[in-house]
């Protein structure tokens, strides 16, 4: 930085950061309300694209492809201002939000699901539907669980995924992390200080996500079950 | 005697590949046969088409009193069964999420709605049957493969089958472990169990068999008491099966 004479004034970042805590509450809002949402739908068309009839295969294999395949800033744009104009009434910042979240993580969920049942040998449903359990019971008692905990360290990097992708919003005006350092620089113009701590924000929360995911394999590896 | 397995006329397709072809079996309550044959001839497939794992394509199959439609039809008949007939797989097949007394207790509990303490009363009871009764809290990775088919055959007794299927349940053991499991067998086939067993220890069939049964490219070519099957064979295939798996 010798050229520019820039020096890093850590008073500026420092100073910007009981301002940028406001963005952190509805960075993490959306986040965990989306990928909760997200979740919920990524188990029904996971499990809807395992089904054997095509009727529930279609809607689920279609709605994967359409969210996976395009841009989710494309589709917040959609929600928040394409929307109200089917439904005849403006849609909240937060809300449009919360829904892209869901509707998009929900659509990598969803393969999630699907290859976390899949993975699980048949020789388990076997033995389950052998002992008299129904396939229902079976799949309750037996394969769910068991999918479930390979499916913790995929879930967790879509929530990593899911928690940077809420630094699109910006664009509708949720006020999360991005959008009030882009509100505080105008008023500073100290933008290399602020994105940094707007940054050093957003690690603050992946980095514990990603030793907790580190953790959690470690451990399935130890004791392979 | 009544009989609980009766097979007749029954065809089985994999797509073109002709699996099973006229069979014709019956196991009457109490017997115990052995069903011997080359890799690949049927064997598993018949006796799974027995617990509705296989759908069977042409015949009739009525295992204690429930006739098995074709092709996987009449659930209803299918549940019964289920519940009067164990299953022993080749892998165990234990549910490795949940500890040995857990493997044991979840159909008891579920399908036949047992209570909890009375459904881990039994387990124990099963356990120290089977040799394993300090074993119930662990996890089924924690044991050898001798103690997991073990725990298998718990899990099956559990329900308290009419009748025992095992698929080569000795196979996928090391040589030192296969006696401990063949005991219990021979153990549950004194007590009265019937029993259809794939295997390939022949010395186990000789001695515990009521009725041996060669098949042979998906057919019955040859079936009868184990002395006769064994020391007289009269199809020529039996005979070359057995001078094969007897040599070593
Ligand atoms: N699920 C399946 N799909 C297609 N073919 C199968 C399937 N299971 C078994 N087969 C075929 O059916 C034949 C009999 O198999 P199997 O009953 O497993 O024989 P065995 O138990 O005597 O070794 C083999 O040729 C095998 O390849
Ligand atoms: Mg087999």
């Amino acid at each position: 930085m010798q050229g520019s004479g820039f020096t890093f004034d850590w008073q500026a970042a420092v100073d910007s950061l009981p301002y940028l805590i406001h963005g952190l509450p509805w960075t993490l809002l959306i986040s965990f309300g989306g990928l909760v949402v997200g979740f919920l739908i990524g188990v029904l068309a996971g499990l809807m694209s395992l089904a054997r009839t095509p009727l529930l295969r279609w809607p689920a294999t279609a709605y994967i492809e359409i969210f996976r395949g395009t841009p989710i800033l494309v589709q917040v744009l959609f929600i928040f201002y394409g929307l109200p104009d089917l439904l005849g009434g403006p849609i909240n910042a937060i809300t449009a939000g919360i829904a892209a979240i869901a509707l998009n993580s929900g659509a990598y969920i969803s393969e999630v699901v699907r290859g976390g049942v899949k993975s699980i040998d048949k020789g388990q449903r076997e033995a389950g539907v052998s002992l008299g359990l129904s396939r229902l019971q079976t799949f309750r008692y037996i394969i769910w669980p068991q999918a479930l905990r390979r499916m913790i360290p995929p879930l967790g990097n879509q929530a990593i995924v899911s928690i940077k992708d809420t630094s699109l919003f910006s664009v509708i005006g949720v006020g999360e992390l991005v959008r009030q350092g882009q509100l505080y620089i105008a008023t500073t113009f100290t933008a290399f200080e602020v994105y940094f701590m707007v940054a050093v924000l957003y690690l603050a929360i992946t980095i514990p996500l990603s030793i907790i995911l580190r953790w959690y394999e470690r451990r399935g590896q130890v004791s392979a079950r | 005697m009544s009989s609980i397995v009766n097979i007749q006329g029954m065809n089985k397709y994999f797509g073109d590949h002709h699996v099973l072809k006229d069979i014709d079996l019956t196991v009457d309550a109490g017997e115990v046969v052995v069903i011997i044959g080359a890799s690949g001839s049927g064997k598993s497939t018949l006796i799974r088409c027995v617990n509705g794992l296989e759908e069977y394509q042409q015949g009739a199959l009525e295992v204690d009193g429930q006739a098995l439609a074709v092709n996987g039809g009449h659930q209803q008949a299918l549940n019964i069964i289920r519940q009067e007939v164990g299953m022993v797989f080749q892998q165990f097949n234990l549910f490795p999420h949940l500890t040995v007394l857990e493997n044991i207790t979840l159909a008891p509990m579920k399908v036949k709605g047992i209570a909890a303490q009375q459904a881990q009363e039994t387990a124990h009871r099963l356990l120290e049957r089977v040799g394993i009764g300090n074993q119930a809290q662990k996890y089924p990775t924690q044991l050898s493969g001798g103690q997991q088919q073990r725990v298998a055959i718990a899990r099956s007794l559990a329900m308290e089958p009419r009748l025992m299927l095992f698929d080569e349940p000795t196979s996928a053991l090391d040589p030192e472990m296969i006696g401990e499991v063949l005991d219990v067998m021979r153990e549950l086939a004194s007590e009265g169990m019937t029993m259809m067993v794939v295997t390939h220890e022949m010395g186990f069939a000789r001695e515990v068999a009521h009725r041996v049964v060669y098949v042979h490219e998906g057919c019955i070519v040859e079936e009868g008491k184990p002395e006769d099957v064994f020391d007289r064979p009269q199809n020529e295939r039996t005979q070359a099966f057995l001078s094969r798996v007897l040599k070593h």
